[in-house]
Formats: C-alpha cells, sequence, structure tokens
C-alpha cells in the first residue's frame, strides 16, 4: 500500500500543529463555537449527543496492521475501548473528549494517519472497491488513482468552503463495488478500443432526501486528464450550488437544475482553460504512486489445499463460512476473508481494541500485514493463502468475527443512529438487533440467500437505505416516536437502482415483522435460485406491499426498548436535534 | 490595519457598503480613496472612472465576468465574504486572476478570519482586512500554516509531483501496462 514520502509526512505533521493551536484558541475562546465548529469538522470531529465523534480517515478502505493497532490503542487510551468502521470506509470513535483530540491526531500522523476532510463542506475521503488489487474481474488497479485523488483534494484552497460535503468514488472492476452512481461524482476505470485508460464520469448521484442515479458527463476521459477535469466540475459547484437551503446543496440539485447537457458545457468551457496544462497528471507519477500497490510476493500455490475440503465436509460451520466469507481471488491458491462485524449482539460495524489487536496480528501473520475496510462495514484480508484458512476461521471465530453472514440478511448495513446521532429521527442500531435475533437461524438466512439490508436513522441515508434491496429509514414524526418507512427494489452495484417506498411507516416494535412479511412473499414468489432483488424486479412491489399492509401487526409483547441497553431518546430531543453537528 | 503582501500595514481605503435605502444609482459616492460596490461602478462608472484612484469589490453572489475588460481600471478589487464558510469568493479571486488577468491587488473582506487566509493566499488574495474584532498580528500567522502543498492554484503553478523529485519504490512496469 502507499507510504507516505517526506511531503506527505510534512503537511499531515504541520496540519497537527495547526489543529492543535486553533484547538487551544478555542479552549482560551479567542475561537467562538462558530468559528471553530468548521475547522474541527474539517479534521473529522463531530459534537455528538453524548461527547465529541472523532472520524478517521482510512483512505479507500485500506490499512496496515500498524494502523490498525493504532486504531486499538486509540480506543483503549481516549476512547471506551472500541471504535465503529463506517460506509465511508472510515473507522469512528464516540466517546471523544476535545482536548485530547490533538494528541489523538498526532498519534495517527504517526503512522501515517488523520482526520482530514473527513467532515465538513469539502471533498471527502475517497472511496472505492475492497477487493481492489485481487478482484478477477479488474479492469484496472482504482487505488493509484484514487492516492493522486486523495493528494490532489487535501487542502484544495479553492474548494474547502463548498456549498456541501463532497463525495468521490472509483471502481476499476466489471461489477462496481464502490456504489459509484450515488456518489457526486462516480469514477469507473476502463479502457477503450484502442487499449487507452480513462474515465467514465457520472456526476450528480446520491441519496439523502433526493435520492438519484448519477449522470454520465463523460463517457471516456483519458487519465491524464482526471485532475484537471474534476476541478473543472468543483469549480462549476462551488460557484453555482445552492447555498440558501442546506438540503438543496449538493451538486445533484444543481445537476439536476440546469441538466446534465448544460452542467457538461459549462464544466468544459472551464476546463478548455486547464486542459492539457501544468495540473495533467504524469505517467512518472502516476507510476511513482502505482508502485506502491503492485503485489505482493504470491507463492506458487496448488488451487486448492485438501486439507480445506476434508475441513468442510466435516465441520458445517466452518462450510458455511467458506461459502459466504471466502471470496475468490486472482492469483490461484489464494483467497480474500472477509471477517464479519455484523455478530448479533454487537452494533454493526462495530469492533473492540482487543479484536483490532487480533485482526492487525492476523494481517500480520495471513495477509501481508495489510488489511481493508469494506463499505459494508466489514473487514477484509484479501491475500490469505487457501492453506491458512482453517486457522484463520479458527481464530476469527474465537474472538467473534466469523459470522457467516456476509451478503446475507443480518449483514446489515446501518448508521450510528439515535443513540449517537443529533441528526436521527429513530435508532438504527437496535433495530438491526432486533431483526438480526428476529432471523437468527442460518440455515434461513442462507435459505434466503443475498440480499441487502439498509437501515439509516434519518434522511441524511448515511446507511445507504436507499440502494438495500430492503431499505428502512427513521422519519419524522410529529408525535416524537420511532418510525420506520420501508422501501423495497433498492440495488447498488452495476444496476443501481432507489428503492421504492411501500407504504405508511411502522413503529419499532413491528420492524422484524414487516421483514419477515417481505421474506414470505419472496420465498413464495421466487423462482429456483433467485434473489430477492431479482423477484422485486420481476414481480413489481405491488405483492409485497399488499403482504405487509394486509393485516395489521401485532405488537403486544415487543421487547422492552430498554433491554437492549442502549440510551433512550433524551426528553429534550427535539432540541438537542437543532443543534446541527 | 490591512494585511499586503505578508506584511500588516497602515491602509486609506474606505469600504463602501450600501445600506438599504440606498441604490447604486442615487448614492453619492465620497471623495477619497473609495472602494465601491460592482453595482455602484456599473451604475456610475462615467462619473468613477474618471477619479485617479478607485477599487471596487464584489458579493460572493457576483460574477467577475462581470468586469471582463475592465480590471486594469481599478488600484484594488476587493472579494466580500459574507460569511467565512461561504466559498464562493474563493473562485470569484481564482477567475480574477486566472481568467481575466487582473494583475492588481486583490483584497479579502467581510467575515476574513485567520484560518481561511492560507486557501485565500493561495487563490490570488494578496491583501487581507481581518474582521476588526480579531488581532491582525494573530491573524498574519494564519499565511505560514504549512510550508508545502500538493495542488496547483494561483499562487503555485506546477503541481508537488511536477516541482520536486518525490520519493518512490522502485517497480517493474508500468501502471498502466
Amino acid at each position: 500500500m502507499y507510504k507516505y514520502d517526506f511531503y506527505d509526512q510534512q503537511i499531515v505533521d504541520e496540519r497537527v500543529v495547526q489543529y492543535r493551536d486553533q484547538v487551544r484558541r478555542r479552549l482560551s475562546d479567542e475561537l467562538s463555537e462558530d468559528e471553530f465548529r468548521m475547522l474541527r469538522l474539517q479534521n473529522g470531529l463531530y459534537m455528538q449527543i453524548h461527547a465529541y465523534m472523532l472520524r478517521i480517515a482510512v483512505p479507500y478502505g485500506m490499512l496496515s496492521s500498524a494502523q490498525m493497532r493504532m486504531f486499538a490503542h486509540i480506543a483503549r487510551k481516549y476512547d471506551r475501548g472500541y471504535g465503529h468502521f463506517t460506509t465511508r470506509q472510515n473507522i469512528q470513535f464516540n466517546w471523544i473528549k476535545l482536548e485530547e483530540t490533538p494528541d489523538i491526531l498526532a498519534d495517527l500522523a504517526s503512522v501515517e494517519m488523520h482526520g482530514i476532510q473527513t467532515s465538513g463542506n469539502c471533498i471527502r475521503n475517497i472511496t472505492s472497491d475492497e477487493y481492489a488489487g485481487v478482484a478477477a474481474d479488474e479492469i484496472i488497479d482504482p487505488r493509484p488513482y484514487a492516492e493522486i485523488l486523495r493528494q490532489w483534494s487535501t487542502f484544495h484552497p479553492e474548494f474547502a468552503y463548498l456549498p456541501r460535503k463532497f463525495k468521490i468514488a472509483i471502481n476499476g472492476a466489471t461489477e462496481d463495488r464502490a456504489a459509484i452512481a450515488v456518489h457526486d461524482i462516480g469514477l469507473s476505470v476502463l479502457k477503450n478500443e484502442q487499449g487507452e485508460i480513462g474515465f467514465r464520469v457520472l456526476v450528480g448521484g446520491g441519496t439523502a432526501r433526493t435520492p438519484i442515479v448519477g449522470s454520465e458527463i463523460c463517457g471516456f476521459l483519458p487519465w491524464q486528464h482526471v485532475l484537471t477535469y474534476i476541478e473543472s466540475i468543483m469549480r462549476v459547484y462551488n460557484q453555482y450550488g445552492r447555498r440558501d437551503n442546506m438540503y438543496k446543496s449538493r451538486i445533484k440539485i444543481l445537476v439536476k437544475a440546469i441538466g446534465i447537457e448544460e452542467f457538461r458545457r459549462q464544466v468544459e468551457a472551464d476546463w478548455a482553460d486547464i486542459k492539457d496544462g501544468p495540473g495533467t497528471l504524469t505517467l512518472e507519477e502516476l507510476n511513482r504512486v502505482a508502485a506502491y500497490f503492485t503485489a505482493p510476493a504470491y507463492e506458487s500455490l496448488p488451487e486448492n489445499d485438501p486439507a480445506v475440503a476434508l475441513f468442510k465436509a466435516e465441520n458445517k460451520a466452518f462450510a458455511n463460512w467458506l461459502q459466504r466469507n471466502v471470496k475468490p481471488h486472482k492469483i490461484l491458491g489464494y483467497a480474500a476473508v472477509v471477517l464479519s462485524l455484523k455478530k448479533t449482539d454487537i452494533a454493526p460495524g462495530d469492533a473492540s481494541a482487543e479484536q483490532m489487536d487480533v485482526v492487525a496480528d492476523m494481517a500480520d501473520r495471513f495477509s501481508f500485514g495489510e488489511l481493508r475496510v469494506t463499505h459494508k462495514q466489514n473487514l477484509v484480508l484479501a491475500d490469505v493463502k487457501q492453506s491458512d484458512l482453517i486457522r484463520l476461521w479458527e481464530e476469527s471465530t474465537e474472538h467473534g468475527m466469523a459470522s457467516p453472514n456476509i451478503g446475507l440478511l443480518t449483514d446489515v448495513i446501518c448508521c450510528p443512529g439515535a443513540d449517537f446521532c443529533t441528526l436521527a429521527f429513530a435508532r438504527s442500531i437496535p433495530l438491526a438487533k432486533l431483526i438480526a435475533e428476529r432471523f437468527d437461524n442460518l440455515d434461513f438466512l442462507h435459505d434466503i440467500g443475498e440480499i441487502e439490508l439498509n437501515i439509516s436513522g434519518c434522511v441524511n441515508a448515511c446507511g445507504h437505505n436507499h440502494i438495500g434491496n430492503i431499505g428502512v429509514i427513521g422519519v419524522d414524526k410529529k408525535d416524537g416516536g420511532e418510525w420506520y418507512q420501508v422501501s423495497v427494489g433498492g440495488a447498488q452495484g452495476n444496476d443501481t437502482a432507489i428503492g421504492k417506498i411501500i407504504g405508511p411507516s411502522f413503529n419499532f416494535q413491528q420492524m422484524p415483522e414487516v421483514i419477515d412479511r417481505l421474506l414470505q412473499v419472496y420465498v413464495r414468489e421466487r423462482f429456483e435460485e433467485e434473489l430477492f432483488i431479482d423477484t422485486v424486479r420481476r414481480i413489481g412491489m405491488a405483492p409485497f406491499k399488499e403482504y405487509v399492509y394486509a393485516t395489521p401487526i401485532n405488537t403486544e409483547g415487543a421487547i422492552d426498548k430498554d433491554a437492549y441497553g442502549f440510551i433512550n431518546k433524551p426528553d429534550n430531543y427535539t432540541v438537542q436535534r437543532k443543534s446541527r453537528f | 490595519m490591512i494585511i499586503k503582501n505578508k506584511a500588516i500595514v497602515s491602509d486609506d481605503w474606505t469600504i463602501l457598503r450600501l445600506s438599504e435605502n440606498e441604490t447604486p444609482e442615487s448614492i453619492t459616492v465620497p471623495a477619497g480613496k473609495m472602494i465601491v460596490p460592482l453595482t455602484v461602478w456599473q451604475a456610475q462608472r462615467d462619473n468613477l472612472q474618471a477619479r485617479a484612484e478607485l477599487g471596487v469589490w464584489l458579493a460572493s453572489h457576483e460574477r467577475p465576468e462581470e468586469l471582463k475588460g475592465e480590471v486594469g481600471k481599478f488600484d484594488v478589487i476587493a472579494v466580500d465574504f459574507p460569511k467565512f464558510g461561504d466559498g464562493r469568493g474563493y473562485s470569484i479571486a481564482y477567475n480574477l486572476r486566472a481568467r481575466l488577468g487582473y494583475v492588481g491587488e486583490l483584497r479579502a473582506i467581510g467575515d476574513v478570519l485567520r484560518d481561511q487566509m492560507f486557501y485565500m493566499q493561495r487563490v490570488g488574495f494578496d491583501s487581507f482586512a481581518p474582521r476588526p474584532d480579531k488581532n491582525i498580528h494573530d491573524a498574519l500567522k494564519g499565511l505560514t500554516d504549512f510550508s508545502e502543498i500538493y495542488q496547483i492554484s494561483l499562487d503555485q503553478k506546477l503541481p508537488l509531483f511536477r516541482r520536486v523529485k518525490r520519493d518512490g519504490i522502485a517497480t517493474a512496469g508500468s501502471a498502466n501496462d
């Protein structure tokens, strides 16, 4: 993976010095909270309900074992012993003290990490395919481009105070695993008929209040131009994006308002001035960065390990894990292994300090010291020998990271929700738990097969509800209760689609039954081997809607919210929600 | 006092702002070194361009292209930041310099604070009027937060990767093979 040179390190070190002074000035009241807020946000520090939350950038999801150990250290020293991996492949710590944040960032800088631009109205962490470099369907490894874009966007002087946050995703494989269609800019690396490398550029995709699939602004942008072309997109957006209403300030609203043709015309007019200029990427720089992403020292191995086949035959749990959590690798004898952070009794994406240390250790022993964070909030060891699979399974089982549920119903994508976030209308983590408990039957889960259940606590849709096969979103109701709207038919990947709301909302206790009824319709209607999403596409939403609402959903005997040990919504909930971020 | 060319200097320009009951046409521009709103310049161009010294300022929603072919008429052009989080002024400054060829004094006015000034100087501002309640000596420190930068802007025509020899690791082959 990429290693900082002198300049990368200097820039991050100077950021720590700058931020430390900003915190000092805030604590001595030289800076007002309003002035400080945007500065701390651009270092990933949010004010949440109970404490500060610090979001640390994991560029395009790649981590070294040393960096993972640093997370464990931060969890122990500055937090409550755990961290939360997010849908943007980052990690968040939820119980942070402002006074300690400069030290945390200094600790992070010592392992080439930071919280730069993980929040605020700027270009955020660039996300990519968690199987980059090892996927069999890869056209071009997107990580060198992601790193080059990371450097370009870091402290870009013109685009630090945009109308709203700005997210870029990049994919380099046939299958889109980076959800590029729901990003402000989605890049897909491809080769044209002449064998030249370039990007298909999508712009104006997104979820939240206005879920929309991105429009193609350029079908083939030669790779040299990626920085200047994005610069022009940003400049048009910075000047013309709405700033009067934060719900209408994302680039998608601008693209929709003026149309993709007019938006393209403006971008190209700006670009004409800088195209082929000094901002153009050079082959020398591309090669310098790409050299960090070359294949590790793979051994020449047989395709399969006989011990694995033998153990698989006699151990059903191992067989389930192989089926769900072990992914194909382009090199014979290797596999990519997903460590599930979706155990029934923990919040999706959470990992304890102990687990982090264990994962770091496993990465060193089994996967060249590297690991990845997935946008589905799991971890991946990307280069594991077949002959290490049994040991890896045993160790990850012992540490609660071998739930054989990758891609299944309980592999939920979930935002922090109202337990932590000031924006949320409803809790999402306890709901994910409630659903996981209801469907805690492996045979059933495997029978249902691949399905994406995505849960967000509010309209901001951090849990990607719109692109879940089943999407759940907390909605704002005047009675102050917790209500959830349900959609079906959303999807990510090559056939990205925005799910359709099935009807009126449900309360917390009703939700497992709602999911159950949706699954019953699927089981009734599906053809052999047909996935949930394909059944929805074939028969439409109507049968699902009809069955879910056919009879009232009884909530008697529903589980007491307090039983989950989570904080109930405070009485002054509405007031807290108004104090944004 | 303002910050100009990285130093604190005294300043005798006055920024003219329209009050609610004044219009660009009706306002009387006082004598002396005045920085007038773009709308006043446009309404009173004939009178104003006879002045020996004149400045103009743009609001964040105004377009720098409105001054196309005219930027040379001003001794100073200012860009107003109504709130420091309104980033349009950065692109206005960039366009004034890069696209309209303005080479004179370019001043940031309004909600101008230390922690944004490093970015401001990069997009072409060479003069800053920090918010009056802030210590100007403290603000000056904002210009030196970073000693190196990655990307091009107005102040730096070459990206880091074209300017310096960056360390890499030895490898065989090319990224785009």
